[in-house]
């Protein structure tokens, strides 16, 4: 009976070490002349491609900002700096790591996971805690309905992603002689809370627009063929396919049509930039659109790092790959935290967020301004066209680089 | 027997004491040390099949799941607001996660050895690839489930006394059946089906029930999780087969199970040291945890309470190792 | 149903889909060969399988990247690199578990599976990465059905590799020391085989096969680090219809697979491809149950 007494001691010992581990834990990261962010990223998981472009975002604002003397609060100057934990991608996860971004390291503000679903564990967390969160990277709407007050995005939310696509066929129908209303489209929309909110958008457009929506497929998220949905477009013939499904949606649908022969002569998608498919996949990404937040050749500009071209070859010089939007949204909540900082005249959360919601300001990734909800409402989508393998914008027309191919090559 | 008697309530009395006052004092980690009871249920729960019955399972998620999910509905959908919306919810989550593994257990707790295991791993992703199909229930969008009225303060307070509560409740419950008739028999199930049924054990009535003991409290655990992270993704939270879902098993083999201990401690120290890997070695604590599963495997397959035994044997009621009857017999002894 | 309605309206999608099935069968069987083989010669499930195919895709990605031929160099390549890989590997921590409970080798194994797919994201990246080997396809029956070069050549592949397996098992030296030692260990030993050598082999043959099948995949679809349960819970599915020591019936099992597969990400919709896969492993498995069950009752 004795070892009843020593299972309860191992187990009160193990919990002590529990305790002690943790309580010794990482160095406090709030230090008296820095203003430390906190952030839970993607570095391992499905997500971490983006995960390390929103990495390499915040750490670029925070060099150059802490390059070019730090920020001003109240006549004292400040550096900043980020704590990092890493999600893997998952939203348990999450949600548990910022809460421990607040209440063991400290952190009085928060900077924004990558994708939707992450955003949307954390955000209820912060809300608790009345801790701001400038976010980059969580487009779903439902962020914005919820009544949340301390959350902040800077990028369009995901309704608005494909939208312009939209209208592209509607105006390109009425150039051949076709009633919009005799457009047949195809979704195909990968199962998770970004891309099923893209689709709630382009499906109110369909629906605005008159469009007979034929097949509304949703992806798996562990999505190795498409050759189902494929195989459906190529019965129906649609005139245009929309397709969202992050990265590896981007890439199979490319090289799918190509290898099955299905030919639509409108494809717009998603994360065709960060799937880099015209880098690797050539000619046969030819013709097709994508949705993008930003794009290096917009005439933005602000005091941090000029224009949009000047952040992309500052970026391209610091990590060795041209930035896709994921990292310049991720500059730009930075940005916004450190104009907010310096105007709120203090470090008090309550303060700083309401200076956050005051932001107007333009930023080389684009003009802020947040609604009541916080979202940005101040900056359009761009959409891109891949011609001659290069992402040319060709929507809305006040930024087009190029003009709209109409239809794809064969 | 006596001193042991009187040795015993103390060693609860200061463990009891521990677990009530830590929260207050740790107050930076509430959250963190309600996880470790829901850890800890986890591995309870998993021994109860994989160590003592001997059925390896990877799906006890689905129980947990369901439970989240039931939970969530309920409060969504109920209107009841939010205290009795919980209780409501979590107990039709209880209900739903025992009936599941009512039905569930019929059907597959015929298989025997791996093919069982490899079955209920099937069964836990598919449970969540389902989920996120299924519109009524989010989809792959996932659910929130209702924001605490109060201070976020009080919200981690009370779950982690409900976690508390949940892993005491779950551990007495074990404690107790496994002193019982039933405890024999799941053990007969486990060293061999076929004499145990040769010998008039209801051997499917045994391990369906035992499964059902699993649900239910999976099932409640699964029903506060969901509240607890706010957030209810049918693949990374609800069904989580490849975190949660193999955790379990790791703990339980971790902690090893010569007794109900066991897996207790086990749960303690894999949460410790996932706790710390996260801590410490940003974006490679998952190559880590899997060293970690390869060396816990490989050497310590008895698991550390199995080690210690080996090692200190005294430290488990002085019985020889070795011999042959005794050890056994130990083994299957219940504090 | 929509989907059925539309398979109705253009019979030839059966078609389409039927050869799709078949060929991406093919790569399934490949891997699958390698379970049985490391399940029945040393009676431990490799969960570490799909990860191998995930590896030998990276493998035959950089031989492409490195600017040689993906199909000629890049596939042997990818065998030889996880050939050495899967040496290691057993020498590391296979062989501590190899007389151990099947139970063990899964949990063990499964360990290993975490370690490499981390470690590949750590090391790689996790960017979906595509290899393209420039084969086009070819239509057939005025354009209706339309079928991949590279899925063909990969069906081939996956066949002469079958092939050669069975060949290698039969005739040679070390082919009849693994399935002496897979009969019986203990005789083998005695009678003077180096059963660890034998392992070794058996485990490295097996990393070998499903880095051939990775560097198909990747020039098929894509490769990622993520990539490898779904070709591990296959793998299962095939060995335990096929059952163990057969490689006939686990190519036919692997092209049923792909064919039911293609069918139910058809009709049921691409969202419920995966559920259906895992789905289908549950009721194989309770089918099988149901079936032993009935011989112990004649059998009693």
């Amino acid at each position: 009976m004795k070892r009843i007494r020593s299972a309860a001691g191992l187990f009160a010992a193990a919990t002590l070490a529990l305790v002690l581990g943790l309580t010794v834990g990482p160095p406090a990261s709030v230090r008296a002349d820095t203003i430390t962010f906190g952030a839970a990223i993607s570095i391992t998981g499905k997500y971490s491609t983006n995960g390390a472009n929103t990495r390499d975002g915040y750490d670029l604002a925070v060099e150059r900002v802490n390059a070019k003397g730090g920020v001003m609060v109240a006549g004292k100057k400040y550096d900043i700096a980020v704590k990092f934990y890493d999600d893997e991608s998952t939203p348990a996860r999450g949600a548990q790591l910022v809460e421990r971004l607040i209440n063991q390291d400290g952190v009085k503000f928060v900077l924004g996971p990558y994708s939707s679903g992450l955003t949307k564990s954390i955000a209820p967390v912060t809300e608790k805690y009345r801790i701001p969160m400038v976010e980059g990277n969580g487009a779903a709407r439902e962020l914005f309905t919820e009544g949340y007050r301390y959350i902040f995005a800077v990028l369009s939310t995901s309704d608005q992603y494909l939208s312009s696509a939209m209208d592209l066929a509607a105006e390109q129908a009425q150039k051949d002689g076709r009633d919009p209303k005799s457009l047949k489209v195809v979704f195909a929309f990968e199962n998770d809370p970004f891309s099923q909110d893209v689709r709630a958008g382009v499906l109110d457009d369909a629906k605005r627009l008159g469009m007979q929506v034929i097949i509304d497929d949703k992806l798996p998220t562990e999505l190795n063929d498409m050759s189902a949905t494929l195989n459906k477009v190529r019965a129906l013939k649609p005139d245009l396919l929309v397709v969202s499904g992050h990265a590896k949606g981007a890439t199979l649908v490319t090289r799918q049509t190509k290898e099955m022969r299905v030919y639509v002569p409108m494809l717009a998608m998603t994360h065709c930039d960060s799937a880099k498919i015209a880098e690797t996949l050539g000619k046969d990404a030819e013709g097709i659109l994508c949705a993008s937040q930003w794009d290096s050749s917009l005439s933005y500009a602000d005091k941090w790092f000029g224009s949009a071209a000047d952040y992309a070859r500052d970026f391209n010089k610091r990590f060795g790959y041209l930035p896709p939007y994921q990292a310049a949204e991720s500059t730009a909540a930075v940005l916004v935290f450190v104009d907010a900082l310096s105007r709120a005249g203090s470090l008090d959360t309550e303060a700083v967020r309401n200076a956050v919601a005051g932001t107007d300001m333009q930023t080389f990734y684009g003009n802020v301004k947040f609604d009541s909800t916080g979202k940005n409402i101040a900056k359009p989508m761009v959409l891109y066209q891949i011609q001659n393998s290069e992402y040319k914008v060709v929507a809305p027309t006040k930024w087009a680089s190029a003009k709209f191919m109409h239809p794809m090559p064969q | 027997m006596k001193s042991a008697a009187r040795i015993r309530p103390a060693a609860y009395l200061v463990l009891l004491v521990a677990s009530l006052t830590a929260p207050l004092v740790f107050s930076n980690y509430v959250t963190q040390l309600a996880f470790l009871w829901v850890m800890v249920l986890f591995a309870l729960t998993w021994d109860l099949l994989g160590g003592q019955m001997g059925y390896n399972s990877f799906g006890n998620i689905v129980f947990f799941g369901i439970g989240a999910y039931a939970c969530a509905v309920v409060q969504r959908d109920w209107g009841l607001g939010y205290a009795p919306g919980l209780a409501v919810g979590m107990l039709a989550a209880a209900v739903l996660a025992v009936g599941a593994a009512a039905v569930l257990g019929a059907a597959i707790l015929g298989l025997r050895g791996h093919y069982f295991a490899i079955c209920t791993l099937g069964l836990g992703i598919a449970a969540g690839e389902l989920a996120a199909g299924f519109d009524f229930i989010g989809a792959g969008s996932g659910l929130v489930t209702p924001v605490f009225p109060g201070e976020i303060d009080e919200r981690n307070l009370v779950y982690y006394y409900l976690f508390l509560a949940l892993a005491a409740a779950a551990f007495l419950t074990l404690r107790w059946l496994y002193s019982r008739q039933f405890g024999l028999g799941i053990r007969a199930i486990r060293d061999n089906e076929d004499k145990a049924e040769a010998m008039g054990i209801h051997t499917t009535r045994y391990k369906i029930a035992a499964w059902c003991v699993s649900a239910f409290f999976l099932g409640l655990s699964g029903a506060g999780v969901g509240n607890l992270i706010g957030f209810i993704d049918p693949r990374d939270v609800a069904f989580a087969a490849s975190t949660f879902g193999v955790w379990m098993v790791l703990m339980a083999i971790l902690g090893g199970s010569v007794s109900i201990w066991g897996p207790a401690i086990g749960a303690v120290v894999f949460h410790v040291t996932q706790e710390l890997f996260w801590t410490y070695l940003l974006g490679w604590q998952r190559v880590a945890l899997g060293l970690l599963i390869v060396v816990i495997v490989v050497f310590f397959p008895q698991g550390i309470t199995g080690w210690l035994r080996t090692r200190w044997p005294a430290l488990f009621g002085n019985v020889p190792v070795g011999a042959p009857g005794a050890a056994e017999g130990d083994a299957e002894a219940v504090p | 149903m929509d989907s059925i309605g539309i398979l109705l309206s253009a019979p030839w999608l059966m078609l389409q889909l039927a050869v799709d099935g078949v060929l991406i069968g093919a790569l399934f069987a490949l891997a699958a060969y390698g379970m049985a083989l490391v399940w029945g010669v040393m009676n431990i499930i490799n969960i570490a399988q799909g990860e191998f195919v995930m590896l030998g895709g990276f493998v035959t990605l950089f031989v492409a990247q490195a600017g040689y031929h993906p199909l000629l160099l890049g596939v042997p390549a990818s065998a030889v690199a996880l050939f050495v890989l899967g040496w290691i590997i057993y020498r590391l921590i296979i062989f501590r578990i190899v007389d151990g409970d099947l139970f063990i080798s899964i949990l063990a194994t499964f360990g290993i599976s975490i370690l490499l797919q981390q470690l590949a994201n750590q090391l790689f990246g996790a960017d979906v990465r595509t290899v393209s080997a420039d084969l086009g396809s070819v239509a057939l029956f005025g354009g209706n059905l339309v079928v991949g070069w590279i899925k063909v050549i990969a069906f081939f592949a996956a066949l002469l590799l079958g092939a050669g397996l069975f060949l290698f098992l039969k005739f040679s030296r070390l082919g009849q020391a693994i399935r002496a030692t897979s009969q019986n260990s203990r005789a083998a030993r005695i009678l003077g085989v180096d059963t660890d050598r034998v392992y070794a082999a058996t485990y490295a043959i097996n990393a070998a096969i499903c880095g051939a099948a990775g560097g198909l995949v990747v020039m098929t679809w894509f490769t990622h680090p993520f990539l490898g349960l779904p070709y591990t819970v296959r793998s299962f599915m095939i060995v335990v219809v096929a059952g163990l020591g057969n490689l006939m019936a686990v190519l036919w099992a692997g092209l049923g697979l792909g064919i039911a597969e293609n069918y139910a990400g058809f009709i049921l919709g691409a969202e419920f491809q995966a559920a259906f896969i895992f789905l289908l492993l549950v009721v194989i498995l309770v089918w099988r149950n149901h079936r032993l069950a009935r011989r112990r009752m004649v059998l009693k």
